[in-house]
């Protein structure tokens, strides 16, 4: 699932947005909200579309998800991908 | 926060001063019904939070209560330097011998209270002070050790004042300096404080200003006398451009972008912090150029509360261009402004090209913030241009497109 | 050498599990040598440790942990408990004590700053960012992140005073690309009553050696420049002082205030205008803009030094 603000993209593999677990994690991480649960169940990950171009770039979801499952992508910037 | 005269005059009687036998009003029978609860000659007062109300015809005096009636009606209608009046007060016209001055105010220096005491009242005391500083007793009390009479009697006793007054004005003045501390004033004031001719002394008018980031802890008070939390009473009212303002700041927890004041120049400005913000203003005007507002920026806020702020003053009429400026920031992230202002703009359908004439906020995150802005083509300077030279770009840049 | 503070000095941050603390702390660690935080205070938080830095309940806990007295504290607590925190700092020996929080009545402020007196401890702010001793030190948030701090300050010989926490970045850094580095830069805070103002100050400056100049950011509202001016006068200073004076047009809106709590246009002392003649008067330049300031300084160092020469 990809979903982009003005300036910031985020991509997330499906196999984490259908793990619930994972789910839960990446909402608690985010300090901006990017990360919601979807209605369930079971519950999913769903990407608050408003909240995107809030990202700080701290890289906390891509910490805490499997590497290369998430990427976030700067859309200013020729869509270069935070690493 | 300033009290009207009729909430200051509360304040003083809750504290133990003697006041006179007062009534406050809106309406003008009401006033007639007070004056003839008095008995006598009443002055008839407009409350107003603003000076000169005697000159602007705001105090007038009145033999009846039907007077009394007619005078609160032409002064209920009055308007005073741009206040309209919250009510009348009505007063026993006292038949004072002597009127004296009492007030306490923060000294920032000494950081403490100072109790200022005269025997000459009525009239301002920086007048007194300066004609007859003789007559002009000071003394500062201690912030952490207990108040003693004492104090008051010394700076009464330092103006010449003895005998039975200065007796009775001890516990007046100790009362005075009590009620400061106590309710966290920054000016409590009794101008004039009045010795009636069987030697009593009475409160004619007092002056109270409770500091703002202490209202939360005087809740009871302020609801005793009917203050809402939302009435501020700045030297000047709110407009709706700046009560918009600060709902943008409300929008969430993050950071500052607000503390918003009307000017009616078309240079809408978007800046911080503090300091920048006041320096900016300066330097706007100083190359000659108009702005349509003040702002603050800080505390890093959230790119949706940068954009709600410039969207506002994009938006507000005449604005031709914003200029986005802070000095160098450390808190605050440039690419996070930097996403707000330009969003702002493309909401509004605007190139942000085109509409903001410079963004000058060097500091943390600036490689990022001027990649956004490169991609928008906006213009942008780092910190070797000064806050100086980015104002006068701006004024420069606006001044071309107006001709 | 610096004022204030050096590479040796202790400190604690109280407060320190609240996110801009978290922060703080962490630029105080990477900043310069390293400064040396031995303990932060949160009620309830005994045991936890942020960056590395040991989180107690009480600063007793943490200067018993320390093993000897701690030299400062870093107060960053909700206005409404900031005073007990500044006491409790003082009653357990702390003699530097540094007051982020903003907001907080003046009451409170006059009653810990005369607590600190009785005590020999100097209180730095309210809503301050702190001291940075530049390459050496930093106490406080001033001047951000390490990497950024050491964009801006430079060491130095001019001491900067500020009511601004940001200016006093804005000028060091113009300062700094002039070639004029800094020996401390002080953030005093913006609010009407403070622990330390200008000439409570120019004490410590002008007992420093590496100090040769003064740069002070100013702001309409309160007496500190008349304080400052009369202190210059009657000490016979060494040191030259270049001022900026910042909001200028409040003078022409009385009864309101800009930037900063204590930045109001209350009675004619207040003004800008004023404060600028005041200062004149003290053989204080004050400058026009703040590019304008190295210049100044730089010209007024050397006319100093030629005439110490000459002597």
């Amino acid at each position: 699932m990809r979903k982009d603000g003005v300036f910031i993209a985020v991509d997330v593999d499906d196999a984490v947005v259908a793990d619930s677990a994972l789910a839960a994690k990446l909402v608690e991480v985010c300090p901006v909200d990017i990360y919601a649960l979807a209605q369930g169940p079971p519950a999913t990950l769903d990407i608050v579309e408003a909240n995107l171009d809030e990202c700080v770039l701290c890289r906390l979801c891509l910490d805490a998800a499997p590497p290369g499952t998430i990427k976030v992508l700067k859309l200013y910037d020729s869509e270069s991908v935070l690493v | 926060m300033r009290f009207f005269e009729y909430e200051a005059r509360e304040i003083v009687k809750r504290a133990g001063i003697p006041v006179t036998d007062y009534g406050f009003t809106t309406d003008p029978a009401e006033a007639r019904a007070i004056a003839e609860r008095i008995g006598g000659p009443t002055v008839i007062k407009s409350q107003v939070l603003t000076g000169g109300r005697m000159k602007a015809g705001g105090v007038k005096f009145a033999d009846t209560p039907a007077e009394a009636e007619a005078h609160a009606r032409a002064i209920l209608a009055l308007e005073i330097n741009g206040h309209m009046p919250r009510g009348v007060l009505v007063d026993p016209k006292a038949e004072v011998e002597q009127e004296y001055y009492a007030g306490v105010v923060w000294d920032g220096i000494r950081k403490q209270p100072v109790m200022i005491f005269s025997p000459v009242g009525g009239i301002d005391i920086e007048q007194v002070a300066a004609e007859q500083p003789d007559k002009v007793g000071r003394r500062h009390f201690s912030n952490i050790l207990p108040f003693s009479e004492f104090q008051a009697k010394e700076v009464i006793a330092s103006t010449g004042v003895t005998g039975s007054a200065l007796n009775k004005l001890v516990p007046i003045v100790t009362r005075l300096a009590k009620l400061f501390t106590a309710n966290d004033m920054i000016l409590a004031e009794i101008n004039p404080l009045g010795r009636l001719a069987d030697g009593s002394f009475v409160a004619l008018d007092a002056h109270m200003d409770i500091e703002n980031e202490a209202r939360g802890r005087h809740k009871p008070l302020l609801a005793d006398l009917g203050v809402g939390d939302e009435e501020t009473r700045q030297a000047r009212e709110a407009t709706p451009f700046e009560l918009a303002g600060e709902e943008v700041d409300a929008t969430d927890h993050r950071g500052v972008a607000g503390n918003v004041t009307e000017f009616d120049g078309n240079l809408g400005l978007v800046i911080g912090a503090g300091g920048g913000s006041l320096t900016l203003f300066d330097a706007v005007r100083a190359h000659g150029g108009h702005p349509a507002n003040y702002c603050e920026i800080g505390g890093n806020p959230s790119v949706a509360k940068a954009c709600g702020l410039a969207k506002l003053v994009l938006q507000k009429p005449g604005v031709d261009k914003i200029a986005v400026m802070m000095s160098i920031v450390s808190n605050t992230r440039v690419d996070i402004v930097a996403r707000g202002v330009i969003k702002a703009c493309l909401e509004l359908g605007y190139d942000p090209a085109e509409k903001i004439a410079i963004f000058r906020i060097p500091g943390a995150w600036e490689e990022e913030g001027f990649k956004i802005l490169e991609q928008y083509h906006v213009e942008y300077a780092d910190r070797s241009v000064s806050l100086n030279e980015a104002a006068r770009r701006a004024v420069e840049k606006i001044g071309a497109d107006a001709s | 050498m610096s004022i204030l503070i050096d590479s040796d000095t202790t400190f604690i941050v109280q407060g320190i599990t609240g996110r801009e603390a978290v922060n703080l702390t962490r630029e105080c660690l990477d900043y310069g040598a390293g400064a040396k935080v031995v303990g932060g205070v949160t009620p309830g938080r005994l045991g936890r440790d942020v960056h590395g830095v040991p989180v107690f309940d009480t600063v007793a806990q943490a200067v018993a942990h320390h093993g000897a007295p701690i030299d400062g504290s870093v107060v960053t607590v909700p206005p409404a408990f900031t005073k007990d925190a500044v006491f409790e700092a003082i009653e357990n020996g702390v003699k530097l004590i540094v007051i982020v929080t903003e907001r907080i009545p003046r009451r409170d402020v006059a009653e810990m700053v005369e607590l600190a007196t009785l005590r020999g401890a100097r209180i730095i702010g309210p809503n301050c960012l702190g001291i940075i001793v530049p390459d050496v030190i930093k106490m406080g948030g001033i001047g951000g992140p390490a990497k950024n701090a050491a964009q801006a300050y430079t060491p130095g010989p001019i001491g900067v005073i500020s009511r601004s926490g940001g200016m006093t970045t804005e000028m060091s850094s113009t300062l700094s690309a002039a070639g004029l580095g800094q020996s401390t830069a002080v953030s005093i805070g913006g609010d009407a009553i403070i622990g330390s103002s200008y000439a409570e100050l120019m004490g410590l400056f002008e007992a420093d050696e590496q100090t040769q100049g003064i740069v002070i950011y100013t702001e309409p509202g309160g007496r500190m420049e008349a304080e400052l001016a009369r202190w210059v006068t009657d000490n016979n200073s060494r040191l030259p002082i270049v001022a900026f004076m910042a909001g200028r047009f409040m003078d022409e809106m009385p009864g309101m205030s800009f930037g900063h709590a204590g930045t109001i246009v209350e009675g004619k002392e207040d003004t800008a205008s004023e404060k600028i003649a005041r200062l004149a008067q003290a053989h204080i330049t004050v400058a026009e803009r703040i590019e304008d300031i190295p210049a100044i300084i730089g010209d007024k160092i050397a006319a100093r030094q030629s005439a110490g020469a000459n002597a």
